[in-house]
Protein backbone atom coordinates (compact mmCIF):
# COMPACT_ATOMS: atom_id res chain seq x y z
CA UNK A 1 0.00 0.00 0.00
CA UNK A 2 1.47 3.12 -0.85
CA UNK A 3 1.70 5.96 2.18
CA UNK A 4 2.27 9.40 1.50
CA UNK A 5 2.02 12.50 3.85
CA UNK A 6 -1.22 13.96 2.92
CA UNK A 7 -4.03 12.06 3.08
CA UNK A 8 -5.99 11.80 -0.52
CA UNK A 9 -8.89 14.71 -0.34
CA UNK A 10 -11.40 11.99 -1.37
CA UNK A 11 -11.07 10.24 1.83
CA UNK A 12 -11.33 14.21 3.84
CA UNK A 13 -14.76 13.98 2.64
CA UNK A 14 -16.32 10.85 2.74
CA UNK A 15 -14.86 10.87 6.37
CA UNK A 16 -17.25 13.91 6.86
CA UNK A 17 -20.06 12.22 5.25
CA UNK A 18 -20.14 8.81 3.91
CA UNK A 19 -23.05 8.88 2.06
CA UNK A 20 -21.11 11.13 -1.09
CA UNK A 21 -21.55 9.05 -4.04
CA UNK A 22 -18.43 8.99 -6.63
CA UNK A 23 -20.63 11.24 -8.87
CA UNK A 24 -20.87 13.99 -6.12
CA UNK A 25 -17.46 13.45 -5.36
CA UNK A 26 -17.08 14.32 -8.92
CA UNK A 27 -18.10 16.99 -9.27
CA UNK A 28 -16.92 18.37 -5.91
CA UNK A 29 -13.32 17.67 -6.56
CA UNK A 30 -13.23 18.30 -10.63
CA UNK A 31 -12.31 14.23 -10.84
CA UNK A 32 -14.07 11.44 -13.16
CA UNK A 33 -16.53 9.29 -10.87
CA UNK A 34 -15.02 6.37 -12.05
CA UNK A 35 -12.18 6.55 -11.12
CA UNK A 36 -13.49 8.00 -8.08
CA UNK A 37 -15.15 4.87 -7.73
CA UNK A 38 -12.50 2.62 -8.53
CA UNK A 39 -10.15 4.23 -5.30
CA UNK A 40 -13.27 3.79 -3.14
CA UNK A 41 -13.18 -0.09 -4.23
CA UNK A 42 -9.44 -0.31 -4.10
CA UNK A 43 -9.30 1.61 -0.42
CA UNK A 44 -12.34 -1.36 0.53
CA UNK A 45 -10.23 -3.97 -0.50
CA UNK A 46 -7.01 -2.68 1.20
CA UNK A 47 -8.63 -1.81 4.69
CA UNK A 48 -7.71 2.00 4.51
CA UNK A 49 -11.44 2.35 4.77
CA UNK A 50 -12.61 -0.48 7.44
CA UNK A 51 -16.34 0.80 7.18
CA UNK A 52 -19.33 3.23 7.29
CA UNK A 53 -21.28 4.49 10.03
CA UNK A 54 -23.67 7.13 10.80
CA UNK A 55 -22.76 8.81 13.84
CA UNK A 56 -25.61 9.04 16.60
CA UNK A 57 -26.48 10.93 19.19
CA UNK A 58 -27.68 8.33 22.00
CA UNK A 59 -29.03 11.13 24.28
CA UNK A 60 -31.31 12.10 21.12
CA UNK A 61 -31.81 8.85 19.39
CA UNK A 62 -33.05 7.17 22.90
CA UNK A 63 -32.05 3.72 23.59
CA UNK A 64 -29.02 5.04 24.89
CA UNK A 65 -26.29 2.31 25.45
CA UNK A 66 -23.99 2.52 28.37
CA UNK A 67 -20.24 3.36 27.14
CA UNK A 68 -17.08 2.59 29.43
CA UNK A 69 -13.48 3.20 28.83
CA UNK A 70 -11.75 0.59 29.96
CA UNK A 71 -7.94 0.59 30.78
CA UNK A 72 -6.35 -2.22 30.27
CA UNK A 73 -2.85 -3.42 31.64
CA UNK A 74 -1.66 -6.22 29.63
CA UNK A 75 1.12 -9.35 30.20
CA UNK A 76 3.35 -9.26 27.19
CA UNK A 77 3.49 -12.59 26.07
CA UNK A 78 7.07 -14.45 24.48
CA UNK A 79 7.08 -13.37 20.87
CA UNK A 80 4.26 -11.59 20.10
CA UNK A 81 4.12 -8.56 22.84
CA UNK A 82 0.54 -7.49 23.14
CA UNK A 83 -0.76 -8.18 20.06
CA UNK A 84 -2.67 -11.52 19.90
CA UNK A 85 -4.32 -10.86 23.52
CA UNK A 86 -5.16 -7.49 22.16
CA UNK A 87 -6.34 -9.29 19.34
CA UNK A 88 -8.28 -11.25 21.00
CA UNK A 89 -10.23 -8.92 23.30
CA UNK A 90 -10.77 -6.78 19.95
CA UNK A 91 -12.75 -9.70 18.52
CA UNK A 92 -15.88 -9.51 21.36
CA UNK A 93 -18.84 -8.15 20.05
CA UNK A 94 -19.21 -5.59 23.22
CA UNK A 95 -15.86 -4.09 22.66
CA UNK A 96 -16.27 -0.96 19.93
CA UNK A 97 -12.66 0.44 19.71
CA UNK A 98 -10.04 -1.14 20.85
CA UNK A 99 -6.01 0.98 21.12
CA UNK A 100 -2.72 -0.13 22.03
CA UNK A 101 -1.43 3.00 24.63
CA UNK A 102 1.99 4.93 25.44
CA UNK A 103 1.91 6.16 28.91
CA UNK A 104 -0.21 4.11 31.92
CA UNK A 105 -2.37 1.54 31.14
CA UNK A 106 -1.31 -0.49 27.53
CA UNK A 107 -4.67 -1.05 26.05
CA UNK A 108 -7.89 1.36 26.06
CA UNK A 109 -10.77 -0.88 25.44
CA UNK A 110 -14.18 0.91 24.37
CA UNK A 111 -17.03 -1.10 26.01
CA UNK A 112 -20.58 -0.96 24.86
CA UNK A 113 -23.94 -2.52 26.74
CA UNK A 114 -27.50 -2.02 26.93
CA UNK A 115 -27.23 -1.35 30.81
CA UNK A 116 -24.49 -0.81 33.63
CA UNK A 117 -25.00 -4.25 34.35
CA UNK A 118 -24.14 -5.84 31.07
CA UNK A 119 -21.17 -3.44 31.28
CA UNK A 120 -19.85 -4.78 34.60
CA UNK A 121 -20.94 -8.42 33.47
CA UNK A 122 -18.71 -8.24 30.41
CA UNK A 123 -15.58 -6.53 32.37
CA UNK A 124 -16.11 -8.90 35.21
CA UNK A 125 -16.70 -12.09 33.81
CA UNK A 126 -15.22 -11.94 30.37
CA UNK A 127 -12.73 -9.30 30.22
CA UNK A 128 -10.89 -9.01 33.82
CA UNK A 129 -10.20 -13.34 33.57
CA UNK A 130 -8.91 -13.39 30.80
CA UNK A 131 -5.39 -15.04 30.91
CA UNK A 132 -2.58 -12.00 31.02
CA UNK A 133 -4.58 -9.73 32.04
CA UNK A 134 -3.25 -8.18 34.29
CA UNK A 135 -5.62 -5.27 35.80
CA UNK A 136 -8.91 -3.12 34.64
CA UNK A 137 -9.72 -0.05 35.37
CA UNK A 138 -13.56 0.87 34.13
CA UNK A 139 -14.13 4.57 33.84
CA UNK A 140 -18.34 5.17 32.46
CA UNK A 141 -19.06 7.76 29.99
CA UNK A 142 -21.38 10.29 31.54
CA UNK A 143 -21.77 12.75 28.72
CA UNK A 144 -21.38 13.55 25.50
CA UNK A 145 -19.51 17.08 23.91
CA UNK A 146 -18.07 15.70 20.41
CA UNK A 147 -18.20 12.28 18.84
CA UNK A 148 -16.07 11.94 15.69
CA UNK A 149 -15.35 15.58 14.92
CA UNK A 150 -19.31 16.17 15.29
CA UNK A 151 -20.38 18.43 18.19
CA UNK A 152 -23.12 17.18 20.32
CA UNK A 153 -26.43 19.98 20.86
CA UNK A 154 -27.67 22.23 18.39
CA UNK A 155 -25.86 22.50 15.14
CA UNK A 156 -25.87 26.37 15.16
CA UNK A 157 -24.30 28.48 17.48
CA UNK A 158 -25.63 31.80 16.28
CA UNK A 159 -28.15 33.36 13.99
CA UNK A 160 -27.13 34.48 10.81
CA UNK A 161 -29.06 37.60 8.62
CA UNK A 162 -30.31 36.62 5.32
CA UNK A 163 -29.49 39.14 3.30
CA UNK A 164 -26.22 40.79 3.89
CA UNK A 165 -23.97 42.96 1.64
CA UNK B 1 -51.36 59.71 7.70
CA UNK B 2 -53.19 62.62 7.32
CA UNK B 3 -51.72 65.70 6.38
CA UNK B 4 -52.74 67.38 10.06
CA UNK B 5 -51.06 64.68 11.58
CA UNK B 6 -48.33 66.58 13.88
CA UNK B 7 -45.99 63.93 14.20
CA UNK B 8 -46.30 63.74 10.71
CA UNK B 9 -45.39 67.07 10.10
CA UNK B 10 -42.55 67.58 12.24
CA UNK B 11 -41.15 64.44 10.60
CA UNK B 12 -41.55 65.95 7.39
CA UNK B 13 -39.91 68.96 8.50
CA UNK B 14 -36.98 67.10 10.06
CA UNK B 15 -36.40 64.84 6.84
CA UNK B 16 -36.36 67.84 4.81
CA UNK B 17 -33.23 69.18 7.08
CA UNK B 18 -31.09 65.89 6.75
CA UNK B 19 -28.18 66.93 4.85
CA UNK B 20 -28.47 67.05 1.09
CA UNK B 21 -25.72 64.96 0.24
CA UNK B 22 -27.00 61.96 2.48
CA UNK B 23 -30.34 62.80 0.84
CA UNK B 24 -29.21 62.09 -2.40
CA UNK B 25 -27.74 58.72 -1.35
CA UNK B 26 -30.06 56.57 -3.00
CA UNK B 27 -31.36 53.30 -0.55
CA UNK B 28 -29.26 50.42 -0.92
CA UNK B 29 -31.07 47.61 -2.98
CA UNK B 30 -30.19 45.15 -1.10
CA UNK B 31 -31.90 46.81 2.17
CA UNK B 32 -35.30 46.65 0.07
CA UNK B 33 -34.54 43.01 -0.58
CA UNK B 34 -33.35 42.53 3.63
CA UNK B 35 -36.97 43.54 4.15
CA UNK B 36 -38.67 41.01 1.66
CA UNK B 37 -36.71 38.03 3.12
CA UNK B 38 -36.97 39.08 6.78
CA UNK B 39 -40.61 39.38 6.21
CA UNK B 40 -40.97 35.35 4.86
CA UNK B 41 -39.51 32.78 7.62
CA UNK B 42 -37.59 29.53 6.35
CA UNK B 43 -35.62 31.18 3.55
CA UNK B 44 -32.66 28.98 2.04
CA UNK B 45 -30.36 31.77 1.85
CA UNK B 46 -27.88 32.33 -0.85
CA UNK B 47 -28.21 36.14 0.10
CA UNK B 48 -25.30 36.43 2.42
CA UNK B 49 -21.92 38.31 1.97
CA UNK B 50 -20.04 36.47 4.41
CA UNK B 51 -18.18 32.68 5.40
CA UNK B 52 -20.94 30.35 6.81
CA UNK B 53 -18.70 29.45 9.53
CA UNK B 54 -18.04 30.71 12.85
CA UNK B 55 -14.91 32.19 13.38
CA UNK B 56 -12.43 29.24 14.24
CA UNK B 57 -12.48 28.17 17.73
CA UNK B 58 -9.12 28.68 18.85
CA UNK B 59 -9.30 32.63 18.06
CA UNK B 60 -12.77 32.85 20.01
CA UNK B 61 -11.05 30.99 22.98
CA UNK B 62 -8.25 33.74 22.65
CA UNK B 63 -10.59 36.58 22.51
CA UNK B 64 -12.55 35.33 25.95
CA UNK B 65 -9.57 34.38 27.70
CA UNK B 66 -8.31 38.56 27.02
CA UNK B 67 -11.56 39.08 28.32
CA UNK B 68 -11.40 36.71 30.88
CA UNK B 69 -7.98 39.06 31.77
CA UNK B 70 -10.11 42.27 31.51
CA UNK B 71 -8.07 43.57 28.44
CA UNK B 72 -10.97 46.10 27.73
CA UNK B 73 -9.01 49.44 27.10
CA UNK B 74 -8.71 51.54 24.25
CA UNK B 75 -5.54 50.85 22.19
CA UNK B 76 -3.31 53.10 19.95
CA UNK B 77 -4.67 54.94 17.10
CA UNK B 78 -3.17 52.91 14.80
CA UNK B 79 -3.83 49.56 16.70
CA UNK B 80 -1.86 47.70 18.81
CA UNK B 81 1.74 47.33 17.95
CA UNK B 82 1.94 43.27 17.81
CA UNK B 83 -1.03 43.27 15.78
CA UNK B 84 0.60 45.95 13.06
CA UNK B 85 3.72 44.33 13.68
CA UNK B 86 2.24 40.77 12.18
CA UNK B 87 0.42 42.59 9.63
CA UNK B 88 3.40 43.57 8.47
CA UNK B 89 4.88 40.28 8.42
CA UNK B 90 2.05 38.80 6.65
CA UNK B 91 1.32 41.17 3.91
CA UNK B 92 5.39 40.97 2.99
CA UNK B 93 4.83 36.80 2.92
CA UNK B 94 1.33 36.77 1.41
CA UNK B 95 1.43 39.54 -1.06
CA UNK B 96 5.15 40.46 -1.26
CA UNK B 97 5.13 44.29 -0.21
CA UNK B 98 6.86 45.69 2.66
CA UNK B 99 5.41 47.99 4.56
CA UNK B 100 6.77 49.30 8.45
CA UNK B 101 4.77 48.50 10.98
CA UNK B 102 5.07 51.67 13.02
CA UNK B 103 4.28 54.16 10.64
CA UNK B 104 2.64 52.66 7.33
CA UNK B 105 -0.35 50.48 9.06
CA UNK B 106 -3.12 51.37 10.54
CA UNK B 107 -5.86 48.89 11.86
CA UNK B 108 -9.57 50.12 11.16
CA UNK B 109 -13.40 48.82 12.06
CA UNK B 110 -13.30 46.52 8.78
CA UNK B 111 -12.04 47.59 5.47
CA UNK B 112 -15.24 49.38 5.53
CA UNK B 113 -14.15 52.04 7.43
CA UNK B 114 -10.62 52.14 5.82
CA UNK B 115 -12.05 52.39 2.91
CA UNK B 116 -13.65 55.79 4.24
CA UNK B 117 -10.77 56.90 5.52
CA UNK B 118 -8.77 56.12 2.61
CA UNK B 119 -11.52 58.25 0.12
CA UNK B 120 -11.75 61.13 2.91
CA UNK B 121 -8.01 60.81 3.00
CA UNK B 122 -7.18 61.39 -0.89
CA UNK B 123 -10.22 63.45 -2.11
CA UNK B 124 -10.72 67.04 -2.54
CA UNK B 125 -14.39 67.92 -3.74
CA UNK B 126 -15.18 66.75 -7.44
CA UNK B 127 -12.10 64.79 -7.76
CA UNK B 128 -13.15 61.35 -9.21
CA UNK B 129 -12.83 57.79 -8.35
CA UNK B 130 -12.64 54.69 -10.77
CA UNK B 131 -13.93 51.69 -9.49
CA UNK B 132 -15.44 48.57 -11.90
CA UNK B 133 -19.16 47.45 -11.84
CA UNK B 134 -20.80 45.73 -10.70
CA UNK B 135 -19.09 45.90 -7.21
CA UNK B 136 -19.73 46.02 -3.65
CA UNK B 137 -22.36 48.52 -2.50
CA UNK B 138 -20.49 51.16 -0.07
CA UNK B 139 -18.19 52.35 -3.26
CA UNK B 140 -20.00 55.02 -4.55
CA UNK B 141 -21.79 56.36 -1.38
CA UNK B 142 -18.70 56.33 0.50
CA UNK B 143 -17.10 58.06 -2.71
CA UNK B 144 -19.83 60.50 -2.45
CA UNK B 145 -20.00 61.05 0.90
CA UNK B 146 -15.86 62.11 0.90
CA UNK B 147 -17.52 64.67 -2.00
CA UNK B 148 -15.49 62.84 -4.75
CA UNK B 149 -17.34 62.02 -8.05
CA UNK B 150 -17.97 58.29 -8.69
CA UNK B 151 -17.18 57.28 -12.17
CA UNK B 152 -18.07 53.72 -12.86
CA UNK B 153 -16.26 51.29 -15.46
CA UNK B 154 -18.69 48.55 -16.54
CA UNK B 155 -16.69 45.11 -16.16
CA UNK B 156 -18.02 42.39 -18.66
CA UNK B 157 -19.45 39.20 -18.95
CA UNK B 158 -17.16 37.68 -21.64
CA UNK B 159 -14.14 38.83 -19.64
CA UNK B 160 -15.64 36.83 -16.77
CA UNK B 161 -15.87 40.59 -15.01
CA UNK B 162 -12.01 41.25 -15.36
CA UNK B 163 -11.46 44.86 -16.13
CA UNK B 164 -10.12 45.93 -19.25
CA UNK B 165 -7.49 48.46 -19.03
CA UNK B 166 -8.42 49.74 -22.32
CA UNK B 167 -11.87 50.68 -20.39
CA UNK B 168 -10.04 52.33 -17.24
CA UNK B 169 -7.91 54.02 -19.72
CA UNK B 170 -11.07 55.78 -21.40
CA UNK B 171 -12.54 56.78 -18.17
CA UNK B 172 -9.64 58.65 -17.53
CA UNK B 173 -10.14 62.52 -17.45
CA UNK B 174 -8.06 65.74 -15.65
CA UNK B 175 -10.26 65.35 -12.87
CA UNK B 176 -9.29 61.40 -12.25
CA UNK B 177 -7.54 61.00 -8.79
CA UNK B 178 -8.15 57.55 -7.09
CA UNK B 179 -8.47 53.77 -9.09
CA UNK B 180 -10.39 51.55 -7.39
CA UNK B 181 -9.73 47.94 -7.52
CA UNK B 182 -11.46 44.72 -5.97
CA UNK B 183 -10.55 41.22 -7.01
CA UNK B 184 -11.61 38.89 -6.30
CA UNK B 185 -14.80 40.70 -6.90
CA UNK B 186 -17.66 40.81 -4.59
CA UNK B 187 -20.46 40.29 -6.42
CA UNK B 188 -18.80 38.52 -9.42
CA UNK B 189 -16.04 36.64 -7.68
CA UNK B 190 -13.92 37.81 -10.45
CA UNK B 191 -10.32 37.56 -10.48
CA UNK B 192 -7.81 39.67 -12.55
CA UNK B 193 -5.36 38.39 -15.78
CA UNK B 194 -1.97 39.59 -14.81
CA UNK B 195 -1.57 41.35 -17.83
CA UNK B 196 -4.57 43.46 -17.98
CA UNK B 197 -3.56 44.52 -13.96
CA UNK B 198 0.17 45.34 -15.27
CA UNK B 199 -1.68 47.35 -17.98
CA UNK B 200 -3.86 49.11 -15.33
CA UNK B 201 -0.66 49.59 -13.57
CA UNK B 202 1.38 51.09 -15.60
CA UNK B 203 -1.30 53.85 -16.66
CA UNK B 204 -2.14 54.71 -13.28
CA UNK B 205 1.70 55.46 -12.88
CA UNK B 206 1.49 57.07 -15.91
CA UNK B 207 -0.97 59.37 -15.10
CA UNK B 208 0.28 59.95 -11.56
CA UNK B 209 -3.32 58.77 -10.07
CA UNK B 210 -3.73 57.22 -6.88
CA UNK B 211 -4.64 53.28 -6.12
CA UNK B 212 -6.96 51.75 -3.43
CA UNK B 213 -6.80 47.78 -3.85
CA UNK B 214 -9.45 45.79 -1.77
CA UNK B 215 -8.00 42.27 -1.21
CA UNK B 216 -10.45 41.44 1.19
CA UNK B 217 -10.84 38.00 -0.87
CA UNK B 218 -7.36 37.49 -1.43
CA UNK B 219 -6.60 34.64 0.44
CA UNK B 220 -10.15 32.67 -1.38
CA UNK B 221 -8.69 31.89 -4.93
CA UNK B 222 -9.46 28.67 -6.39
CA UNK B 223 -8.18 26.50 -9.20
CA UNK B 224 -4.69 28.04 -7.95
CA UNK B 225 -2.67 24.63 -9.63
CA UNK B 226 -3.90 25.79 -13.05
CA UNK B 227 -4.59 29.81 -12.65
CA UNK B 228 -2.36 32.65 -11.80
CA UNK B 229 -1.60 32.81 -8.23
CA UNK B 230 -2.97 35.81 -6.68
CA UNK B 231 -0.96 39.06 -7.32
CA UNK B 232 -1.92 42.77 -5.84
CA UNK B 233 -0.98 46.03 -7.63
CA UNK B 234 0.42 47.15 -4.81
CA UNK B 235 3.51 44.86 -5.81
CA UNK B 236 3.58 45.87 -9.37
CA UNK B 237 6.40 48.45 -10.31
CA UNK B 238 5.96 51.82 -9.22
CA UNK B 239 2.65 51.19 -7.54
CA UNK B 240 3.98 50.80 -3.77
CA UNK B 241 4.22 54.50 -3.01
CA UNK B 242 0.79 55.29 -4.84
CA UNK B 243 -1.29 52.54 -3.77
CA UNK B 244 -3.51 52.03 -0.12
CA UNK B 245 -3.90 48.04 0.13
CA UNK B 246 -6.73 47.71 2.32
CA UNK B 247 -7.59 44.05 3.74
CA UNK B 248 -8.87 42.59 6.52
CA UNK B 249 -10.20 39.52 8.86
CA UNK B 250 -13.68 39.29 7.93
CA UNK B 251 -13.94 36.76 4.85
CA UNK B 252 -10.45 34.30 5.13
CA UNK B 253 -10.60 34.10 9.04
CA UNK B 254 -14.51 34.28 9.20
CA UNK B 255 -14.39 37.45 11.81
CA UNK B 256 -16.97 39.77 9.87
CA UNK B 257 -19.16 40.50 12.64
CA UNK B 258 -15.88 41.50 14.66
CA UNK B 259 -15.32 44.20 12.16
CA UNK B 260 -11.46 44.14 11.91
CA UNK B 261 -9.39 45.59 8.98
CA UNK B 262 -6.41 47.39 8.04
CA UNK B 263 -4.46 50.07 5.27
CA UNK B 264 -0.77 49.58 4.61
CA UNK B 265 0.23 52.54 2.59
CA UNK B 266 3.21 55.09 2.51
CA UNK B 267 3.27 56.80 5.75
CA UNK B 268 1.76 60.19 4.55
CA UNK B 269 -1.54 58.76 3.71
CA UNK B 270 -1.45 56.42 6.74
CA UNK B 271 -0.83 59.54 8.62
CA UNK B 272 -4.03 61.64 7.04
CA UNK B 273 -6.19 58.02 7.35
CA UNK B 274 -5.33 58.07 11.52
CA UNK B 275 -6.31 61.75 11.53
CA UNK B 276 -9.39 61.04 10.70
CA UNK B 277 -9.87 58.21 12.53
CA UNK B 278 -8.63 59.40 15.83
CA UNK B 279 -11.57 61.66 15.59
CA UNK B 280 -14.04 59.34 15.09
CA UNK B 281 -13.29 55.96 15.54
CA UNK B 282 -10.14 56.72 17.87
CA UNK B 283 -8.99 52.58 17.54
CA UNK B 284 -10.68 49.37 16.46
CA UNK B 285 -12.54 47.39 19.51
CA UNK B 286 -9.79 45.71 21.48
CA UNK B 287 -11.18 42.61 21.67
CA UNK B 288 -11.08 41.88 17.65
CA UNK B 289 -7.59 43.27 17.69
CA UNK B 290 -6.56 40.34 19.93
CA UNK B 291 -8.61 38.01 17.74
CA UNK B 292 -6.53 38.87 15.01
CA UNK B 293 -3.38 38.64 16.77
CA UNK B 294 -4.30 34.80 17.13
CA UNK B 295 -5.84 34.73 13.53
CA UNK B 296 -2.29 35.58 12.04
CA UNK B 297 -0.52 33.78 14.34
CA UNK B 298 -2.42 30.49 14.17
CA UNK B 299 -5.13 30.80 11.56
CA UNK B 300 -3.34 29.16 8.28
CA UNK B 301 -4.66 26.49 8.68
CA UNK B 302 -8.59 26.69 9.87
CA UNK B 303 -8.26 29.23 6.46
CA UNK B 304 -6.94 26.89 4.14
CA UNK B 305 -9.71 24.05 5.22
CA UNK B 306 -12.31 26.61 4.72
CA UNK B 307 -10.86 27.37 1.10
CA UNK B 308 -11.01 24.33 0.59
CA UNK B 309 -14.81 23.92 1.51
CA UNK B 310 -15.56 27.18 -0.59
CA UNK B 311 -14.31 25.26 -3.40
CA UNK B 312 -16.02 22.24 -3.34
CA UNK B 313 -19.10 24.02 -2.87
CA UNK B 314 -18.30 26.19 -5.98
CA UNK B 315 -17.92 23.21 -7.91
CA UNK B 316 -21.13 21.75 -6.74
CA UNK B 317 -23.25 25.20 -7.69
CA UNK B 318 -21.42 25.67 -10.82
CA UNK B 319 -22.22 21.48 -11.89
CA UNK B 320 -26.21 23.09 -10.58
CA UNK B 321 -25.88 25.83 -13.10
CA UNK B 322 -24.84 23.77 -16.01
CA UNK B 323 -27.77 21.53 -15.38
CA UNK B 324 -30.07 24.36 -15.11
CA UNK B 325 -28.82 25.89 -18.32
CA UNK B 326 -28.27 29.53 -16.61
CA UNK B 327 -24.93 31.00 -18.17
CA UNK B 328 -22.27 30.98 -15.58
CA UNK B 329 -18.91 31.83 -15.96
CA UNK B 330 -16.36 30.36 -13.63
CA UNK B 331 -15.25 32.31 -10.21
CA UNK B 332 -12.02 32.15 -9.76
CA UNK B 333 -12.51 33.54 -6.25
CA UNK B 334 -14.24 34.77 -3.12
CA UNK B 335 -17.77 32.94 -2.32
CA UNK B 336 -19.86 33.99 -5.09
CA UNK B 337 -21.73 33.08 -8.53
CA UNK B 338 -22.72 35.23 -10.78
CA UNK B 339 -25.06 33.76 -13.26
CA UNK B 340 -27.16 35.10 -16.12
CA UNK B 341 -30.49 35.11 -15.92
CA UNK B 342 -31.54 36.59 -19.18
CA UNK B 343 -32.79 33.86 -20.91
CA UNK B 344 -36.01 33.53 -18.01
CA UNK B 345 -36.93 37.15 -19.76
CA UNK B 346 -37.15 38.80 -15.93
CA UNK B 347 -34.87 41.61 -14.69
CA UNK B 348 -33.10 40.44 -11.99
CA UNK B 349 -35.03 42.52 -9.23
CA UNK B 350 -37.99 40.74 -10.23
CA UNK B 351 -36.23 37.22 -10.90
CA UNK B 352 -35.11 37.17 -6.66
CA UNK B 353 -38.89 38.12 -5.66
CA UNK B 354 -40.44 35.76 -7.60
CA UNK B 355 -37.95 32.83 -6.73
CA UNK B 356 -38.26 34.06 -3.31
CA UNK B 357 -42.18 33.66 -3.45
CA UNK B 358 -42.30 30.71 -5.03
CA UNK B 359 -39.33 28.78 -3.82
CA UNK B 360 -38.35 30.15 -0.28
CA UNK B 361 -35.22 30.74 -1.48
CA UNK B 362 -32.72 34.34 -1.67
CA UNK B 363 -30.74 35.23 -3.98
CA UNK B 364 -29.75 39.09 -4.88
CA UNK B 365 -30.41 40.89 -7.69
CA UNK B 366 -26.94 41.62 -9.48
CA UNK B 367 -28.53 45.25 -10.11
CA UNK B 368 -28.18 46.16 -6.13
CA UNK B 369 -24.17 46.13 -7.25
CA UNK B 370 -24.54 48.24 -10.09
CA UNK B 371 -27.09 48.70 -13.29
CA UNK B 372 -24.07 46.88 -15.19
CA UNK B 373 -25.40 43.58 -12.67
CA UNK B 374 -28.48 44.06 -14.39
CA UNK B 375 -29.55 40.57 -15.77
CA UNK B 376 -27.19 38.56 -13.35
CA UNK B 377 -27.84 37.76 -9.97
CA UNK B 378 -25.36 36.90 -6.87
CA UNK B 379 -25.47 33.36 -5.60
CA UNK B 380 -23.31 32.82 -1.89
CA UNK B 381 -22.48 29.10 -2.04
CA UNK B 382 -21.18 29.09 0.93
CA UNK B 383 -24.05 27.21 2.41
CA UNK B 384 -24.64 23.31 3.64
CA UNK B 385 -24.10 20.95 0.65
CA UNK B 386 -27.63 19.69 1.57
CA UNK B 387 -29.32 23.36 1.44
CA UNK B 388 -26.81 24.37 -2.04
CA UNK B 389 -28.78 21.02 -3.23
CA UNK B 390 -32.19 22.13 -2.33
CA UNK B 391 -31.66 25.88 -3.18
CA UNK B 392 -30.46 24.59 -6.59
CA UNK B 393 -33.65 22.12 -7.12
CA UNK B 394 -36.07 24.89 -6.36
CA UNK B 395 -34.13 27.09 -9.10
CA UNK B 396 -34.91 23.97 -11.35
CA UNK B 397 -37.86 24.26 -11.16
CA UNK B 398 -38.33 28.15 -11.23
CA UNK B 399 -36.36 28.33 -14.03
CA UNK B 400 -37.98 25.99 -16.33
CA UNK B 401 -41.21 26.82 -15.56
CA UNK B 402 -40.05 30.59 -17.53
CA UNK B 403 -38.55 28.87 -20.10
Amino acid sequence: MHHSDEIDPLLVHLQRDARLSPEALATMTGGDADEIARKISAWEESGAILGYHTVIDSSKAGGAAVRAHISVDLRPEDGHGFDRLAARIARFDEVKDCFLMSGGADLVVVVEGASLHEVAQFVAKKLSTMDGVERTMTAFQLGGYKQNGFLAGSGMDEDRLAITP
Amino acid sequence: MSESDPSSESENCVSDRISQIVRDIPRSGIRDFFELVQAKGDVISLGVGEPDFSTPWHIREAIIRSLERGQTSYTSNLGMPKLRELIAEYVESFFGVKYDAKEEVIITVGVSEALDLAFRALLDPGDEVIYHEPCYVSYSPTIVMAHGRPVPVATRPEDGFSLRASDVASAISEKTKVVVLNFPTNPTGAVQPLAELEAIARLIVKHDLFCITDEIYSELRYDIQTGDPHVSIASLPGMRERTILLHGFSKAYAMTGLRLGYACAPHAIVEAMMRIHQYSMLCAPITSQVGAIEALENGAGPVEEMRKSYEVRRNLFLQGMKEIGLPCFTPGGAFYAFPDIRKTGLSSAEFCVQLLEEENIAVVPGSAFGATGEGFVRCCYATAPDLLEKALDGIRRFVASRS
